[in-house]
């Protein structure tokens, strides 16, 4: 496949006329989607797509066209083509842009992974069989990604990724249920079969008669995915030096009053230990790490090139979006097995839901308890809990009420497939917090 | 192209009992100014088609963007193949799922259309509302910008369907940021939910030409305003926070797949259960929600859905009674209940599921002057930017941008960060005065995401102001 997006961006440059330049993307993939209810299948298929995205630039002035590929060369260069002269009429309309900033170190790359995936039929077999005698709901994705960059300097890159995501539950009844994911580049059975008997027995804890408590404060274990959601939360505008620079970051407290995460807290973007590619639009290659917070303490913002060349301060290789894609929080020292124990009496949290700010200045975020909840009394679960909403700053949270993070993380593979299947990831512990504001 | 995508589906080697290809090609254009300088102009052209297959009850689909004869051949035994993989073992009997073969069209009215205005005309615009924007040395960052989009649908089936639809939409944005030290305070003009069919004429109908300054002296406002009090009274909603109310916790709720369980591992489940239709109330007697596909003007109108089953104006809720769920063919065949057209897929690359189209509210004969003298405690909020909703669609927390307190039947102070919640299964039922024509806003939104593949949609929604009785009020820190 990369050999199609080089010829494809070798042809761009043949078509090039005087002093113009280009840069130009890829991103492609090859998935087989299978969505289980009840267990059965719901809906099945295969989607095989690829875009390039190109950006004609002549001095400051530059358009850009994102066009779908049919994977025929002869079509393909025919459409790179048309979109190559509409973009040189469009530029004498458009002003220069000042913050233009691309590449021009030229750095290649080939990242060409190995497909060692099961063949997808038997994948399903084994979900279904997991299925047999229980009601399972799901998600099964797998197949290549490819990713690539290219420009009018000879800086090529490329990235392709075999892997799989199986994102199911196990449902007891109405809303209780247990959501594994299983996710990996090579299909082991045991492993599915041990993630298929863990969620099995918790299953049997949601048999339980549900309790339900008042709103009010209480002391909340939030395992990793659960904590995974909030982080995710917080890079909705935490992070991006534009959004750092025009105040609307929901970080302000720690930039313009020195407001401080508990020092066990440090998060970075760990792009060395991420499975995301390594290069970004604009062709600059992204450090190993970036640290963000350090010991509670905001450190570094990420930088597109467009802030670094609107702001005045070097790139670090961010999207345009400036969030991070490879999350890496920083473990703990409370022993996974100890958590209950620790927890005494409360809340365990598997999964939240559907979080949004509700004060963004005051980066208090609002959200629910989903799947398997746990009310514990004495470090024993004694039943699972009706759905909760929270409404929580994160400075108390991660801050003044963190009581700990566990020694163990959990490589959380990034499950969304909106427009095309993600690359993101993120490392995380779980927390144990006390005085965690339920309010409906 | 489409001639010769329909002149290849005609040509393919037959697949199974049932074959239908939907083709979609959409051509976009995002022109935005920032801090009144132009921000590059992105443009995107995208093409494929899904090409679906039915095998006994199981059904399959393949979405190629190669739609050469050997592409669509190739694709149709693709889905072949996981039409016979799922048969036997499928949620739905697919084998029930014939219907005459549709056949007919539908186009968006553009009267001013975006591609016989010269792009200069268009930056020049955006550069003048932006610079609008910018009245305070306390605006730190605004926008304007116009999100264009133009689609060709064209459905066709092994047993002779053929709908072909076109529509043009228009999202204009507005965005004025303010701050003083640790304080932010963000002015949308509706968020994007001023979005619609049509072209430049848009503008003109939704006020983009004159919204500006009131967006940057209300952001300006709310710096120095104080917190929304944390207290049960009356709440009355402006249409571009009910849209939000419609969409999360009638819309959500009433999708049938939901309902079936499809989305219980990602986006939930539903409050609603299939014997409450025809005698739940769901909200007070003020309450009709009508399915309607067949404004003109609206953001989400159609002639018929993906799965080619043609569209009309349906009622979901009237007086407050559970009348009809948003269900397409597939589920109301597995739910043996009456539903509508709304099987809709987010382009080529997706399968169809149950989705929202135009899902409103209809109006009632409350002014919004009538509305407020009817308050003696309350609070007026406009424009959502903060949602969150339990995975059954219950327990419910919204924010908004603006708020305004009601005192003795008058608008009284600013206040920000103004934040309701409640439980949707009670919610509606609180609803005490509906406003009128006047009042009404006809909205949407680009963003609605549900679906495993994932998929983000087009709704839309139209609503007047609302007034709802005591109702759980706060606000920030």
């Amino acid at each position: 496949m990369h050999e199609y997006f080089y010829t494809l961006a070798d042809a761009i440059t043949a078509l090039l006329k005087g002093d113009e330049i280009y840069t130009c993307t890829f991103r492609g993939e090859d998935s087989d989607f299978v969505r289980f209810n009840g267990s059965a299948v719901r809906q099945a298929g295969t989607v095989a797509q690829r875009f390039f995205n190109l950006d004609l630039i002549r001095g400051q002035r530059h358009a850009g066209a994102d066009v779908a590929l049919s994977g025929d060369l002869e079509e393909d260069h025919a459409r790179l083509t048309q979109a190559l002269a509409e973009l040189r009429e469009q530029l004498p309309y458009l002003p220069e842009d000042p913050y233009l900033l691309y590449a021009t170190d030229v750095q290649s790359s080939v990242h060409e992974g190995e497909n060692a995936l099961p063949d997808s039929a038997s994948a399903v077999a084994a979900v279904l069989d997991a299925g047999r005698g229980r009601d399972l709901v799901g998600f099964y994705a797998a197949g290549g990604i490819y990713a690539g960059f290219a420009n009018a300097f000879g800086q090529r890159n490329w990235f392709a990724s075999y892997n799989f995501n199986c994102d199911w539950s196990f449902y007891y009844q109405a809303d209780k249920a247990v959501k594994t994911a299983y996710a990996g580049f090579v299909w082991e059975p045991d492993e599915f079969a041990h993630k298929v008997a863990t969620a099995a027995e918790q299953l049997e804890q949601l048999r339980q008669a549900p309790r339900t408590i008042p709103p009010g404060h209480y002391r909340v274990y939030l395992a990793p995915a659960a904590l995974d959601d909030v982080l995710h939360t917080l890079t909705w505008g935490g992070f991006g030096l534009k959004d750092h620079r025009t105040k609307q970051t929901t970080l302000l407290k720690m930039v313009e009053e020195g407001a401080r995460l508990h020092p066990g807290v440090t998060l970075r973007e760990n792009t060395r230990d991420g499975v995301a590619p390594n290069f970004q639009g604009a062709g600059f290659i992204k450090p190993n790490q970036v640290t963000l917070i350090e010991a509670g303490t905001f450190r570094n913002c990420l930088v597109s090139p467009r802030s670094a060349q609107e702001y005045g301060v070097p790139t670090n290789g961010a999207s345009n979006r400036e969030t991070p894609q490879s999350l890496d929080m920083a473990a703990g020292d409370i022993p996974r097995q100890d958590v209950l124990q620790r927890l005494d009496t409360g809340v365990y949290i598997n999964n939240v839901w559907y979080l949004n700010y509700s004060d963004r200045s005051a980066c208090r975020m609002t959200g629910m308890t989903r799947f398997a909840t746990f009310w514990v009394e004495h470090g024993v679960i004694q039943a699972p809990l009706n759905v909760m909403r929270f409404d929580e700053s994160i400075y108390r949270m991660l801050g003044e009420h963190l009581l700990g993070l566990t020694s163990e993380r959990e490589l959380i593979l990034n499950t969304s497939t909106y427009h095309q299947r993600s690359t993101g990831s993120s490392r995380v512990p779980g927390a144990l917090i006390d005085d965690f504001n339920f309010t409906l | 192209m489409l001639e010769r995508v329909e002149e290849r589906f005609r040509h393919l080697t037959p697949q199974g009992d049932f074959c239908s290809l939907r083709f979609v090609r959409e051509r976009s254009e995002v022109l935005a100014v920032r801090q009144n300088i132009v921000q590059p102009m992105a443009t995107s052209e995208d093409s494929g088609a899904m090409l679906t297959v039915y095998a006994g009850d199981g059904m399959g689909y393949a979405a190629t963007g190669h739609v050469s004869l050997s592409g669509l051949q190739r694709a149709a035994e693709q889905a072949h193949g996981w039409a016979q993989q799922s048969a036997g073992r499928s949620v739905v009997d697919f084998s029930k799922m014939r219907t005459a073969p549709p056949t007919g069209a539908y186009a968006t009215h553009e009267l001013v259309p975006w591609r016989q205005t010269p792009l200069s005309d268009k930056i020049d615009l955006l550069r003048t509302e932006c610079a609008r924007l910018k009245t305070d040395d306390r605006i730190v960052d605004w926008d304007a910008s116009l999100w264009y989009t133009e689609t060709d649908t064209l459905y066709l089936t092994t047993d002779g369907g053929r709908v072909y639809q076109h529509f043009v939409y228009l999202v204009p944005m507005l965005s004025a940021t303010a701050n003083a030290g640790s304080e932010t305070q963000t002015r949308t003009f509706g968020g994007r939910g001023y979005c619609r069919q049509g072209g430049l004429e848009v503008l003109d109908a939704v006020g983009f030409r004159t919204a500006a300054p009131q967006l940057s002296a209300e952001a300006l406002q709310l710096l120095t305003a104080p917190n929304c009090p944390a207290e049960v009274m009356d709440v009355l909603l402006a249409p571009d926070q009910m849209i939000l109310q419609i969409h999360e916790s009638v819309g959500h709720p009433l999708e049938l797949d939901r309902i079936l369980g499809d989305e219980r591992n990602y986006a939930g489940t539903s409050f609603v259960t299939p014997d409450m239709f025809g005698t739940y109330r769901y909200g007070s007697d003020l309450l009709n929600i009508t399915f309607d596909p067949t404004r003109p003007e609206q953001y989400v109108s159609y002639g018929f859905d993906d799965d080619g089953q043609p569209a009309q104006r349906e009622y979901l809720i009237r007086q407050g009674i559970l009348q009809r769920a948003l269900g397409g063919l597939s589920s109301q065949i597995r739910a043996d209940l009456p539903g509508v057209a709304n099987s809709r897929a987010c382009s080529w690359n997706r399968p169809p599921i149950d989705r929202m189209a135009n899902l409103n509210l209809e109006p009632g004969n409350a002014s919004l002057e009538e509305m407020i003298a009817a308050v003696e405690r309350g609070v007026y909020m406009k424009t959502n930017c903060s949602w969150s909703i339990d995975d059954s669609r219950n327990k419910f927390q919204f924010g908004c941008e603006w708020g305004q307190l009601i005192e003795h039947g008058k608008l009284t102070t600013v206040v920000k960060n103004p934040n309701y919640r409640g439980i949707s299964a009670t919610f509606w039922r609180s609803l005490k005065m509906v406003g009128n024509q006047d009042t009404l806003e006809i909205m949407g939104t680009p963003n609605c995401g549900k679906g495993e593949p994932n998929q983000v949609i087009r709704v839309g929604h139209a609503s007047p102001a609302c007034l709802f009785a005591g109702v759980e009020v706060f606000g920030g820190e």
